[in-house]
């Protein structure tokens, strides 16, 4: 299938698909615990909402993955037959939920990055990236708006809230870097036309962050430390835990079709 | 069904000669099958009883968010785990339209949620059952959305023009559910013989549970009968029950599954099925805070809110802020 584009290192592109869906499909699981628990009814049904877009571009990645792969696997095996070595997503949509100043900062801080990302993606030389991308980048801008939104209101909001947002910031904060962090395949990526240098996204994340935060009146952290590891599949003890909950049924009764 | 055993305030009922002028006017009007608006003149007991099934039906919708959303992280492929976040999110949506509805009436979300936390006001006892396996999320979606169907398609039909088009607009999302809960039940009775178990033992716990989502027999009941009169209420519990089973046998059959009562059986004098009443001792017990998930779900509720008092305080202190910024420099000039 990867015909279209011969001299693509077909390896390469799978860890860069599968990075891709493992963010959505970690992310989309940690935001869905939430349901049925948020603080205001509309906030349940804003987190399934953002769960739901999540999950579903997840089934567009690791479906393209598994076809470029070519191994005769689907979304379903990856998302639910790899064991945590395996996945490529990044530390910090691991994390847990914690708060929900913690939920919405770690939100805000990935949907940042995910919309240039996207939008960068848009203008991929492989039609399959650029429509996944298409399609991904108008819920994905009304995450942002949305995350961003939530993190100036209740950063500029009462004196608890403001200190749970900095404290949720000031905790997250070095789990950030590893989105902006390239190696081998992200080079074999950008050679292809396939995707962007993830550095290069690092400048607009930045300004879209400092923006948020300074209308939040939230402080950006001194700390220029970057825990790293997810992206080539080295995860926090989080992540069994995850795979546990999300993959019991597949693993209790293999083969079974539901 | 969402609202059970709701109360009306009525001893017995007025006669049209009983009534004042108003009263009179006003059963006249739903007795033409006009629909009732907000700033109506209606009787206080209408209005109050509506407060009572709207807020109970309400909680039902969020309280309902619990017992699928326990599935949700272990749903066993992303189409299902997509499926059910958006059921699961469109219950809370119900739950947005109703207290809408209710607010109507003259009652906040905040006091029905306030009455719902103090255990003042009831959600249907169908929600203090656990899933305990991933069947379970099909039975729910078949029998529990199926009854609920039951009730909200005649409630389309009620005499209050907010409620009956909130049913409107919930009925089309409810068949949804009941579909993709009978095609989940259809996958396990047509899987291994371990799912084919755990679709049996789905039916076997969630049966009688969803047969007492109607209620007990009302037929001699007045809050039953001063319900229907106002048209908050269309048809009596017993008669929502039959339907619901006379629908639900066939649907089982065809699944291959067993429904857990050895008396059911077709009686052809009355057109319907003959069936076992399930144990109303444990129907109280459970609406009494006796049943398996009573401790877990109410409190699931109370701790959300408790927790997001902060957030909410947030929001607020933001929006005054910012409207005092909006305001401030018209002010100074
Ligand atoms: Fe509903
Ligand atoms: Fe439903």
């Amino acid at each position: 299938m990867t015909a279209a584009l011969p001299d693509v290192d077909r390896a390469a592109f799978v860890e860069f698909l599968t990075r891709m869906g493992d963010n959505t499909l970690i992310l989309g699981h940690r935001v869905s615990e939430w349901c049925g628990h948020a603080p205001v009814l509309e906030e349940d049904i804003a987190l399934a909402n953002t769960a739901l877009d999540l999950i579903g571009q997840t089934q567009f990645w690791l479906g393209l993955a598994a076809e470029v792969e070519g191994a005769g696997r689907n979304a379903d095996a990856l998302a639910y037959l790899r064991d945590a070595g395996a996945f490529r997503n990044v530390l910090l949509v691991e994390r847990p939920n914690g708060d929900f100043g913690h939920t919405i900062l770690r939100q805000f801080l990935f949907d940042a990055w995910h919309l240039p990302m996207l939008r960068a993606l848009e203008r991929s030389a492989d039609p399959r990236v650029a429509e996944i991308a298409a399609k991904a980048v108008k819920e994905v801008a009304y995450h942002l708006e949305r995350s961003g939104d939530l993190v100036i209101r209740l950063g500029d909001g009462t004196a608890e809230s403001h200190a749970r947002m900095q404290a949720a910031l000031d905790d997250l904060w070095d789990y950030t870097g590893e989105l902006f962090m390239a190696d081998a395949s992200d080079a074999a990526m950008v050679a292809a036309g396939i995707a962007p240098d993830p550095a290069s996204l690092q400048a607009v994340w930045l300004a879209e962050v400092r923006a948020v935060l300074e209308e939040a009146t939230l402080t950006l952290p001194a700390s220029t430390y970057s825990h790293k590891g997810g992206k080539r599949g080295v995860h926090s003890e989080y992540l069994g835990f995850i795979l546990a909950d999300m993959q019991f049924l597949q693993r209790a009764y293999p083969g079974a079709v539901w | 069904m969402y609202a059970q055993m709701v109360k009306t305030d009525s001893s017995r009922l007025k006669t049209l000669d009983e009534m004042s002028p108003e009263e009179r006017a006003f059963q006249e009007r739903i007795d033409r099958g006009e629909k009732i608006e907000p700033k109506e003149w209606m009787p206080e007991g209408y209005r109050k009883t509506l407060i009572r099934q709207v807020g109970q039906h309400a909680h039902s919708e969020i309280v309902g968010q619990l017992p699928e959303g326990n599935w949700i992280t272990r749903a066993p492929t992303l189409e299902r785990k997509a499926i059910l976040l958006a059921k699961v999110q469109d219950e809370a949506g119900h739950g947005l339209y109703l207290y809408s509805a209710a607010e109507t009436l003259g009652v906040s979300r905040d006091e029905l949620l306030a009455l719902l936390h103090s255990g003042k006001m009831k959600y249907s006892s169908i929600f203090n059952y656990p899933t305990l396996t991933w069947a379970d999320i099909g039975a729910v979606g078949w029998l529990v959305d199926g009854a609920a169907i039951m009730n909200q398609v005649q409630l389309q039909k009620t005499s209050y023009g907010p409620y009956s088009r909130a049913m409107v607009r919930i009925c089309k999302e409810e068949s949804f559910h009941q579909r993709q809960g009978y095609d989940i039940m259809m996958k396990m009775a047509a899987g291994s013989d371990a799912q084919r178990a755990m679709a049996q033992d789905a039916l076997n716990r969630f049966w009688y549970p969803s047969l007492m989502m109607f209620g007990p027999s009302d037929k001699d009941s007045v809050h039953s009968a001063q319900s229907m009169a106002w048209k908050i209420k269309i048809n009596t519990n017993d008669e929502l029950r039959q339907k619901f089973v006379d629908q639900t046998v066939p649907q089982a059959k065809y699944l291959g599954l067993t429904i857990p009562d050895p008396a059911l059986a077709w009686n052809e004098d009355k057109g319907g099925h003959d069936f076992s009443e399930p144990d109303w001792t444990e129907f109280f017990d459970v609406l009494a805070g006796n049943g398996p998930c009573n401790k877990e779900r109410l409190g699931a509720r109370v701790k959300a809110w408790n927790d997001g008092a902060w957030v909410r305080d947030g929001l607020v202190a933001h929006a005054e802020k910012a409207a005092a910024r909006r305001s401030g420099p018209v002010a100074a000039e």
